[in-house]
């Protein structure tokens, strides 16, 4: 059961053969012997695990059938939880518990979905592997010692280690793409507008968008249907019926032994130029002769501008964004509060410098220099023009391809420790999927081989927007002849 | 382009950070790592392009004037760190 698809986990509780609060059991005591090495999560909710799981029996009791009914999950702490603490990874919200749900809580309740708490992540969400967590780095369930990436990092380890089958993430500049890539799992990010960002704290809000982790595309196409769809509380909520999923990816392809027959598969010279990590090519390189033997065609392109200025376009927006988002915490209405202060602004001035972490303040004030009076032009005007530069160089590819074939990450997961001190090496670590949010495109990332050191190795699919069911109908197909996906971590007793 | 610790305390100041010197010469490398590699951006020229906010290019939605959320001020004042009836305390702000 540990290792069973969502499909396959679906049929067994339909069938009765086992119960909502048994897979909850089953996982929870998964968490119980493996998390203290991995430490994927920063809350285990196994009260209130229980208390879904016995509601989703009675449910299926009634006959009643839903695709995420009873299955166990996981969301990364970045969704509000009712009742339960909200920390966003942050000293600012330790002792955080939201009045509300976010959107995409209330949708997976609905859904029957078992949650059994709350997942490890970079501060804010702000980082690349999970190291800028107040609660402390998470393991990389391949390697111990290893990065998991980030910032969605709790989320993936959890589903490589097949703690959770299923987490939620959210990726404002890779962090659903590049740990789930790092952890050898699969995960999405869809056409920003796609997911509620209600009740998702905010670090970068013209990026921030929900995504989905799972072991492969079949299964986060189940997760990320029952997250998607119009919500009139998030202002920039996309108002069309959310993507179905499921039923694309279960249609069998017209030509069997070329289900990709047709596919142009667009490769960016740019992003295979130089400074990959030689496993990562060569992964990539025999993944590109899998979808050639697919049926696909593959054709060069050019993402001169995304490869290019995409790093400085993305860390002068999200830092500002950032620096406006985060003036919230001001120790008034929520979060921590300092003990010691002399007046309102020493309180305002204590309370952050102590709630935030450094990766935090660096950005804020990045954020507030360039949103200052005498740069404003230079800087934040400037990236947002590079954006639509961007934004263009997809534009222009997407006329000569259908989807774009990428690396995740110049190299696989690093030691824990190794950057953390260097904020700009981390920085050049997202080159291959900042430009992706910047043009609000969909992506998805998904296994393909190991490096030298046994450590996974992703490759990225991008598509134009609202290209979700392609996307994963196209990992599915790779997946359906590969079995990279289908490698487990080999867990250390406890 | 290069921060002084003048710099720095201002931005301190506009982004309400207390930043001790510990943390300032730790800071002024970091920041300047950072303005360095987003300086990269200044050598094109982007004289005809429109700056773009939104990745779709899509306007806020408008909703109409009217209260949409029930009052739930208590259940919202239980997480501040200090309230009373109804009130977000603050330290003094007039003599």
């Amino acid at each position: 059961m540990i290792d069973a698809s969502v499909a396959e986990l679906r049929q067994a509780l339909d069938a009765r053969k086992v119960s909502a609060t048994e897979l909850a059991h089953l996982f929870l005591n998964r968490i119980d012997a493996h998390d203290a090495a991995i430490h994927a999560f920063i809350t285990v909710d196994r009260e209130g695990a229980l208390a879904a799981a016995a509601a989703a029996d009675e449910r299926l009791a009634r006959g009643e059938r839903a695709p995420l009914l009873g299955i166990p999950f996981a969301h990364k702490d970045i969704f509000c939880t009712e009742g339960v603490r909200t920390t966003c990874g942050s000293k600012m919200l330790e002792n955080f518990i939201s009045p509300y749900d976010a959107h995409v809580v209330t949708l997976l309740k609905e859904a029957g979905a078992v949650s059994l708490g709350k997942l490890n992540l970079d501060e804010f969400a702000m980082g690349s592997s999970t190291e800028t967590s107040y609660f402390g780095a998470t393991h990389n369930p391949w390697r111990a010692g290893y990065v998991p990436g980030g910032s969605s990092g709790g989320s993936a380890a959890a589903v490589a280690a097949r703690l959770v089958p299923l987490a939620t993430g959210t990726d404002t500049g890779g962090s659903v793409r590049q740990p789930a890539a790092f952890c050898g799992i699969t995960g999405i990010k869809p056409t920003y507008g796609t997911v509620s960002r209600y009740g998702m704290i905010a670090y970068a809000s013209s990026c921030d968008q929900g995504g989905a982790f799972g072991a492969s595309a079949q299964d986060c196409a189940a997760l990320l249907e029952a997250m998607s769809g119009f919500d009139e509380r998030d202002s920039t909520s996309l108002n069309r019926p959310a993507p179905q999923l499921r039923a694309a990816l279960d249609a069998a392809p017209q030509d069997a032994a070329r289900p990709l027959a047709g596919l142009r598969l667009g490769v960016p010279v740019e992003f295979f130029r130089d400074g990959l990590h030689p496993d990562v090519v060569r992964a990539l390189g025999d993944a590109r002769r899998q979808y050639e033997a697919l049926g696909a065609q593959c054709v060069e392109i050019s993402l001169e501008h995304a490869a290019r200025l995409a790093i400085p376009a993305y860390y002068v927006l999200a830092s500002a964004e950032a620096s406006s988002n985060l003036s919230r915490y001001d120790g008034v209405r929520y979060g921590h509060r300092a003990a010691d202060y002399d007046d309102l602004d020493s309180m305002y001035c204590n309370s952050r410098s102590e709630g935030f972490g450094a990766e935090v303040r660096r950005r804020i004030l990045i954020g507030a220099y360039v949103l200052s009076h005498g740069y404003y032009d230079a800087y934040y005007l400037q990236a947002q023009r590079l954006r639509r530069l961007i934004a263009q160089d997809f534009r222009a590819a997407f006329e000569r391809c259908d989807l774009i074939f990428a690396p995740v990450s110049p190299t696989p997961a690093w030691k824990i420790g190794e950057k953390a001190d260097d904020p700009v090496a981390m920085y050049l670590a997202d080159i291959h999927t900042l430009a992706v949010n910047l043009a609000g495109l969909p992506g998805l990332s998904h296994p393909c081989g190991f490096s030298e050191e046994g450590l996974p190795i992703g490759a990225q699919l991008i598509g134009p927007h609202f290209s979700e069911v392609r996307l994963l109908e196209v990992a599915h197909r790779f997946q359906q002849n590969t079995d990279w996906h289908c490698r487990r971590p080999v867990l250390s007793a406890a | 382009m290069s921060l002084s610790h003048a710099d720095l305390r201002r931005l301190g100041r506009l982004a309400k950070l207390a930043l001790d010197e510990h943390q300032l010469a730790a800071l002024n490398t970091q920041l300047d790592n950072i303005l360095h590699l987003v300086d990269e951006m200044q050598a094109v020229d982007t004289r005809d392009v429109a700056p773009m906010s939104h990745p779709l290019e899509l306007t806020a939605r408008l909703r109409a004037d009217a209260p949409s959320e029930p009052d739930r001020r208590d259940a919202f004042q239980q997480v501040a760190p200090q309230a009373e009836s109804g009130l977000y305390l603050v330290p003094k702000v007039i003599e």
